[in-house]
């Protein structure tokens, strides 16, 4: 029974992110695409936690926090990029 | 080690210390202290006389490269000999000569002697060595230390033009003969002649056997100067005198004829090698005495006629050879032909050599060697005149001097083609002896040439440069001893037939248990020979005297069919060719290097799969496939596929960053944790870097898709398709033995750890690990590197 719900629960989150890549290709601004990538790593955190459940393993419970980490890491670097042109600034106090 | 090959590589030892001779005695001629050896050398050889007069054989071993076969095995036997004092013999002489004809103040002398010296030993090591790729060796060291000896006045363009000209024909030939060699190698197993020519008659009927007569024949005729090779030898006479007198007309050129002569008892019995040889050569006489008589340069006279006498010599070898093959030697009806070809061959040594440094006093003390500004010379240089008689005499063949007896027996080889009894030769023979007849008056016009116009006629003191008088004495003493041996020989030929002669030939042909015993007379009676000569001189005289009225029969040669202005254009076409062609493929696109090798792997890898029917697909250890496979699948295809059309950069990175995103996915979903995590950085990493890139890219007004081209789409689909092919029939042909198991047993067992990958990557193949680690370090550095150090115009570069 629960194998079953796994498996629905995860052919969603294939559909989420189909619609999500949709969004990635498509996306008419670079702001939309950046958000599509940021969901594409949160519904890569539930894919592996689900993916794990159905394996029966814990050995992907570093990935979920890696994804969790690089996804925000990323989104912000992206967001600062597109907000200031850098993401790292360099101190020019001299 | 034994004396003799002390002796032959005695030279090499003494061109060590004539540099040091030179720097520390300035006052003295360096050349006085190079004289003594090859004099000393001389006198070394003559008492092996005593052993070949009996057609015998002295042979000395000394190990060099065993393993291959490749020892220095030196032979003297009677060619050898004969060869070895020609060499000692005049080279003794040329360098006494060379003392007076090269200022010790003016010329680097060190050099000039170090040059000579090396190409004596060289010589000597050709002619005395066993060993085939021995021979290989100091054949090449001729072609070189000649190189470096005709380009002795290196600043002189034309100088280094001949000397680039000699080394590119006579090196080509060189190869072809170390080919031959090779063959030869192939077909005995041994790279000993003796051993070679005692198994002769085995290798006859093998298949390498006509590819190896060629290579060796490619070699010989390209040393000794034959038609159509020849080229080389007037332009080498840029050199100083005397390197012209000793290699270019005694011992160098001799070379080819020697290997000829020595591989005549391998080669010989293939009527292949006879006409080649015989037609060659008598092609080479003809073509080399008709030019000669239109030069106007006397050493440009001299070298042609070396060449038509090189001819006459090889073809008289090509007839000889007949000996071996229509008959048994002990007839003696061909041999006549080879006695010549030996005879001719110590005949012409001497009165060329005396002719070129006759050639030189003049060029000594007047200052030219243009025959039409020369003339009238008798009453300044009598002596000089003298000699000049006797060698030319000689050259053209009259009596009482040498060349007359070996002009007659090479009339009387010719002529006995005529009785060779083979395809229809009452027709093709008959050009033996006619072109030799011809052959000789024109050598008779150009003997005359060379000295009546020089030394007899109108005197021209406004031309020349200096006022002429006669050479001192130390000039004039080498050739004299040449002039006089040509007298001697023409007297009492007998003193060398049965101790040169003769164990020449037995070298060149030899025959178990039988003794060659030539004479040499003056009158044969009323032989056809005889008639001949006496035609030569007839009409020789008519057309010397005649000879501004049908100079113009020269003109009617145009320029442009001359051999040089083949090779010349031949050379820079080469040049032009091979840069045109460079420039086409190597264009600097790297797109196009791309299309080359990918063009490449998609043909080789397609043929070989198809050629040996590789292609195999086997479905049956195929996993099932899941759903969330397929789904992935489909978003790394779509996300990869977009790429190619999008129009952003930015959005490209994007969709590179989702599909390793997915791959980190597919890792997961394999069973693969450590790859997915490291995967993920990794690719977070790469496009964060790619968008540090693309920040720094020029702006772009239009960013426009990348544009379409057919061949890029063709030859990607194709490497796609290639590779898809070959991991389909690699995994259908899959092992099923696999060393996993050993891993998952001893992981814990042998290696205290549970995480397997991680104990692979540290235990079990650490040493990967370590230089995967290097490989980082290095791409870290090399950044550090490419960011910090900007040598030169990098400022201009740096960021706002």
């Amino acid at each position: 029974m629960i194998e079953i719900i796994l498996m629905l629960s995860l052919g969603f989150l294939a559909l989420s992110m189909m619609a999500t890549i949709f969004r990635l290709v498509i996306g008419p601004t670079t702001p939309d695409r950046v958000q599509a990538l940021d969901i594409l790593g949160i519904n890569l955190i539930s894919a592996v936690a689900i993916l794990s459940v159905l394996l029966k393993t814990h050995a992907f419970m570093e990935v979920i926090l890696l994804i969790g980490i690089l996804s925000f890491i990323g989104t912000i670097a992206f967001a600062r990029f597109m907000e200031r042109g850098v993401v790292i600034e360099r101190r020019r106090h001299k | 080690m034994s004396l003799l090959h002390l002796a032959i590589i005695s030279p090499f030892l003494l061109a060590i210390l004539v540099p040091i001779a030179y720097k520390l005695f300035r006052q003295i001629h360096t050349g006085w202290f190079v004289l003594p050896l090859p004099i000393l050398l001389f006198s070394y050889f003559i008492s092996y006389l005593s052993i070949t007069s009996d057609q015998q054989s002295v042979t000395e071993s000394f190990s060099w490269i065993p393993a291959l076969g490749i020892d220095f095995t030196a032979k003297v036997d009677g060619l050898g000999l004969l060869f070895a004092l020609l060499i000692t013999g005049i080279g003794s002489l040329v360098v006494l000569y060379s003392i007076y004809y090269l200022d010790k103040n003016k010329e680097k002398l060190n050099t000039f002697y170090v040059y000579l010296l090396l190409f004596m030993g060289a010589m000597l090591g050709v002619v005395l060595s066993d060993n085939l790729i021995v021979l290989y060796t100091f054949w090449e060291f001729t072609s070189f230390s000649s190189f470096l000896l005709i380009g002795y006045w290196y600043h002189r363009e034309k100088s280094r033009y001949g000397a680039q000209k000699s080394m590119i024909i006579t090196v080509f030939g060189g190869l072809s003969m170390l080919g031959g060699i090779i063959l030869l190698y192939l077909m005995t197993g041994t790279f000993s002649i003796s051993e070679i020519i005692a198994g002769s008659d085995e290798i006859f009927s093998h298949s390498l056997f006509v590819p190896a007569l060629l290579c060796f024949l490619l070699g010989a005729f390209t040393k000794s100067a034959q038609f159509p090779f020849h080229i080389w030898l007037p332009d080498a006479m840029e050199a100083p005198t005397p390197v012209s007198a000793y290699l270019h007309s005694a011992t160098m050129v001799k070379a080819g004829i020697y290997l000829v002569a020595r591989m005549s008892p391998v080669f010989a019995e293939h009527s292949l090698w006879l006409w080649l040889i015989a037609g060659f050569g008598i092609t080479t006489l003809f073509w080399g005495s008709f030019s000669a008589v239109k030069q106007t340069d006397l050493k440009a006279i001299l070298a042609f006629s070396t060449v038509s006498q090189l001819g006459m010599i090889m073809s008289l070898l090509g007839i000889g050879a007949a000996a071996l093959h229509f008959e048994t030697v002990e007839d003696s009806y061909f041999t006549v032909a080879t006695t010549a070809a030996v005879f001719h061959l110590i005949n012409h040594a001497t009165f060329k050599g005396s002719l070129f440094m006759v050639a030189g006093i003049v060029d000594h003390e007047t200052g030219t060697r243009d025959i039409r500004k020369l003339g009238g010379l008798m009453n300044f240089m009598p002596i000089t005149f003298t000699l000049a008689i006797i060698g030319t005499f000689s050259m053209a063949g009259l009596p009482p001097f040498n060349g007359f007896l070996s002009k007659e027996m090479f009339f009387t080889g010719m002529v006995r083609v005529l009785e060779m009894d083979i395809f229809n030769l009452d027709t093709w023979g008959l050009l033996f002896p006619v072109f030799a007849w011809v052959a000789s008056v024109f050598t008779f016009i150009y003997s005359m040439v060379l000295v009546f116009r020089t030394f007899t006629g109108k005197f021209q003191p406004e031309q020349l440069e200096k006022k002429p008088h006669e050479a001192p004495f130390g000039m004039l003493i080498s050739p004299i001893i040449l002039a006089s041996l040509v007298i001697i020989i023409g007297f009492f030929p007998n003193i060398i037939s049965n101790t040169l002669i003769s164990p020449a030939q037995a070298a060149i042909m030899p025959v178990e248990g039988y003794k060659y015993d030539t004479h040499i007379y003056f009158w044969h009676g009323f032989t056809p020979e005889l008639f001949m000569t006496l035609g030569v001189i007839t009409l020789g005289v008519l057309l010397f005297i005649s000879l501004p009225k049908w100079r113009r029969v020269y003109d009617l040669f145009p320029e442009k069919l001359a051999l040089n202005r083949f090779y010349d254009s031949g050379l820079s076409g080469i040049q032009r060719g091979a840069y045109r062609f460079t420039k086409w493929y190597m264009n600097g696109s790297i797109r196009n290097y791309l299309v080359y090798i990918f063009t490449f792997f998609i043909i080789t890898l397609l043929s070989v799969l198809f050629m040996k029917d590789a292609f195999k697909f086997d479905a049956s250890n195929v996993s099932a496939i899941r759903f969330s496979e397929i789904v992935l699948a489909l978003v790394i295809g779509v996300g990869s596929i977009t790429i190619l059309f999008v129009k952003s950069r930015l959005t490209s990175i994007i969709l590179l960053g989702a599909v390793g995103y997915t791959v980190a996915l597919f890792f997961v979903i394999f069973r693969a944790p450590d790859l997915a995590l490291t995967q993920l950085v990794i690719e977070t990493i790469s496009v964060a870097l790619f968008l540090l890139c693309f920040y720094h890219l020029p702006q772009i007004k239009d960013e426009e898709r990348m544009p379409f081209k057919a061949t890029n789409a063709v030859i990607s689909i194709g490497v796609g398709l290639v590779v898809t092919l070959i991991a389909f029939s690699a995994y259908s042909n899959k092992s099923p033995n696999s060393i996993a198991q050993y891993y998952i047993e001893n992981t814990y067992e042998k290696a205290a750890g549970k995480n397997m990958v991680n104990v692979i990557l540290v235990d079990f193949r650490g040493f990967d690990t370590m230089f995967e680690i290097t490989v980082l370090a290095i791409a870290a550095l090399g950044i550090f590197g490419m960011i910090k150090l900007r040598l030169g115009g990098g400022k201009k570069n740096e960021n706002k």
